[in-house]
């Protein structure tokens, strides 16, 4: 057999464990041996399974160590790692999760699976001087309402039905906490500097941020979120943001409506 | 082609540990006094945060060795470009005293393994691995030292002794070589071998680093001793006693000690490393001017 049909045969045999072992394999002793070869199939799939489990830890002690494995396996036979990098890996389990029939009776352990891809993410994500109030306020006001901001490249907005941020909250210490709230949530998963924030932010500021996020000019934005709730405050949400490390730096000071030559 | 010093490691001979974040505090507040740290390559290649201030800091403090396991160098398939280009930028970054990688396959059509598979020994795959190390050491523009695997199978058609094609590899592409002294143990306890032979056959003299770790233990399917390297515990007696006698043939090299499952406090690793290091002394002090194959 040449070098390509080995693995070939090697790497189907490992991902499919209904494959008995690839023809060709011996031991000292002259025979096959199939439990040597189960040997590299466990680690594949233990090791997948726990890089899945190190970065959705509230995943995990949401279902149960038994019901995370039997979900990691179902994801894993569909999508394996792209690259070695396995800190981006399950980037889009919680989409995996959403398809998961036996975890629908768990409605909210997509989301949760959001926030915790978010943390990831913020933690490798490109370093960025945060966008200052002070920026903000040297702004001329007439220019303010046309100022789109770029997304901190740590940054992400999780928004759910559910009360995700205090369910992944109250699974941080040992002993969970009996979580309150109800109702939806939004999340800021940002890192402004070297520390990953997890912030819910307040109900009447999550489509502000949304909008904003989404490359809506500051006006607009707010336009959108005061007829949604009438206690709105503008000044408020934007420094709350600004503060939380949502935004980028502006690159020119005279910002206004980003690029004017645009259209 | 004018001779190159293959045994040319700028680690110090002395004994380093597997760097885990979890320890990041207690080494910069407690500078222990270890030869130098060794990192995973691949867990460094997202674009910021902690992880490259980490390095950066920690790399202006201790020699650095950079440990890829994820280019697949005895893949038949060719290596990934993309992963080249960032293990270049990494180590242009930090500009690590060693940098290694493994006599293994991990990616496939289907994607990344996340193991270190094994590959028959033949006059294909030998050729096939010495042009993957020539084309990552010209890609990064430094000398690859490449890992002896630890193995759980045979492969009926391997033509070729695992010793003779590493050193083949090396001599073709002037490389150097990690000596693993627990997948050696492994290897030979797995098939049969003895593993002081093993590295009394070892072209030594192009040893840049040796890895120590623990081993697990289960029986194959015929009930026979079948070892796993686990990287989960403190290094066995018997690999001891193996890297006693391979320091003794060897003189000092670089000694890292390798734990990534289960990963204890600091000072765990730090004491392994001491044992190691004291391995070394005495190997320097009875054998100062001696670094013989």
């Amino acid at each position: 057999m040449g070098h390509a049909a080995t693995e070939a045969a090697f790497a189907a045999a490992i991902l499919d464990p209904a494959l008995p072992p690839p023809a060709g394999l011996t031991t000292a002793r002259g025979a096959p041996d199939e439990k040597r070869f189960a040997v590299y199939r466990n680690n594949v799939a233990v090791g997948l399974r726990k890089a899945l489990a190190t970065r959705f830890r509230v995943v995990e002690r949401l279902v149960g160590e038994e019901f995370f494995a039997l979900m990691a396996r179902a994801y894993i036979a569909g999508a394996r790692p792209a690259s070695p990098l396995l800190f981006a890996y399950g980037d889009d389990f919680a989409d995996f999760i959403e398809t998961f029939a036996p975890a629908a009776s768990v409605p909210y352990l997509a989301d949760v699976a959001r926030i915790e891809a978010a943390v990831t993410r913020a933690y490798h994500a490109a370093d960025a001087a945060p966008l200052a109030i002070a920026q903000l306020a040297a702004l001329p006001p007439e220019r303010l309402a046309e100022t789109r901001l770029a997304p901190h490249p740590a940054a992400a907005m999780v928004r759910s039905r559910f009360p995700v941020g205090s369910i992944w909250q109250a699974h941080q210490s040992e002993t969970v906490a009996p979580v309150s709230a109800a109702g939806g949530e939004a999340v800021l998963v940002a890192r402004p500097g070297f520390e990953v924030g997890i912030h819910i932010l307040p109900t009447r500021d999550a489509g502000f941020a949304a909008a904003l996020f989404a490359g809506e000019m500051l006006g607009d934005a707010a336009a959108q979120a005061l007829p949604a709730d009438p206690d709105f405050d503008f000044g408020g949400a934007l420094v709350g943001l600004t503060g939380l490390g949502a935004f980028s730096v502006m690159t020119r000071m005279d910002g206004g409506g980003e690029d004017d030559g645009d259209d | 082609m004018p001779y190159e010093p293959l045994h040319a490691s700028r680690l110090p001979p002395r004994a380093g540990a597997g760097f885990k974040p979890e320890h990041y505090a207690d080494i910069v507040e407690t500078a222990p006094d270890i030869g130098f740290l060794e990192v995973h390559a691949e867990n460094y290649m997202g674009d910021g945060g902690m992880p490259h201030r980490m390095l950066a800091e920690l790399s202006a403090r201790y020699a650095l060795s950079l440990h890829g396991v994820g280019l697949s160098i005895g893949a038949a398939r060719p290596l990934d470009k993309t992963h080249l280009a960032r293990l270049r930028l990494l180590i242009d970054r930090y500009r690590p005293q060693s940098f290694s990688e493994h006599l293994a396959w991990s990616t496939h059509d289907t994607g990344f393994l996340n193991d270190l598979l094994p590959l028959p020994y033949t006059p294909e795959t030998l050729a096939r691995v010495a042009d993957h190390v020539d084309e990552v050491q010209q890609a990064t523009g430094r000398q690859l030292l490449l890992e002896n695997p630890s193995t759980y199978v045979l492969f009926e058609e391997s033509s070729i002794d695992e010793i003779e094609f590493l050193d083949a590899v090396a001599e073709r592409t002037g490389c150097g070589l990690l000596l693993d002294v627990n997948n050696v143990m492994v290897s030979a306890v797995n098939h049969g071998l003895d593993p002081f032979a093993y590295v009394d056959r070892f072209p030594l003299a192009r040893v840049g680093e040796i890895h120590l770790a623990g081993y697990d233990e289960t029986v194959d399917g015929a009930g026979e001793r079948l070892l796993i390297d686990a990287h989960g515990s403190r290094v066995r007696e018997d690999v001891f006693a193996l890297y006693r006698h391979t320091v003794g043939r060897c003189g000092a090299v670089a000694t890292l000690i390798e734990w990534d499952n289960d990963v204890p406090g600091f000072a765990v690793l730090y004491d392994e490393a001491r044992r190691a290091d004291a391995v070394l002394a005495d190997a320097a002090a009875r054998r100062p001017l001696s670094r013989s194959a």
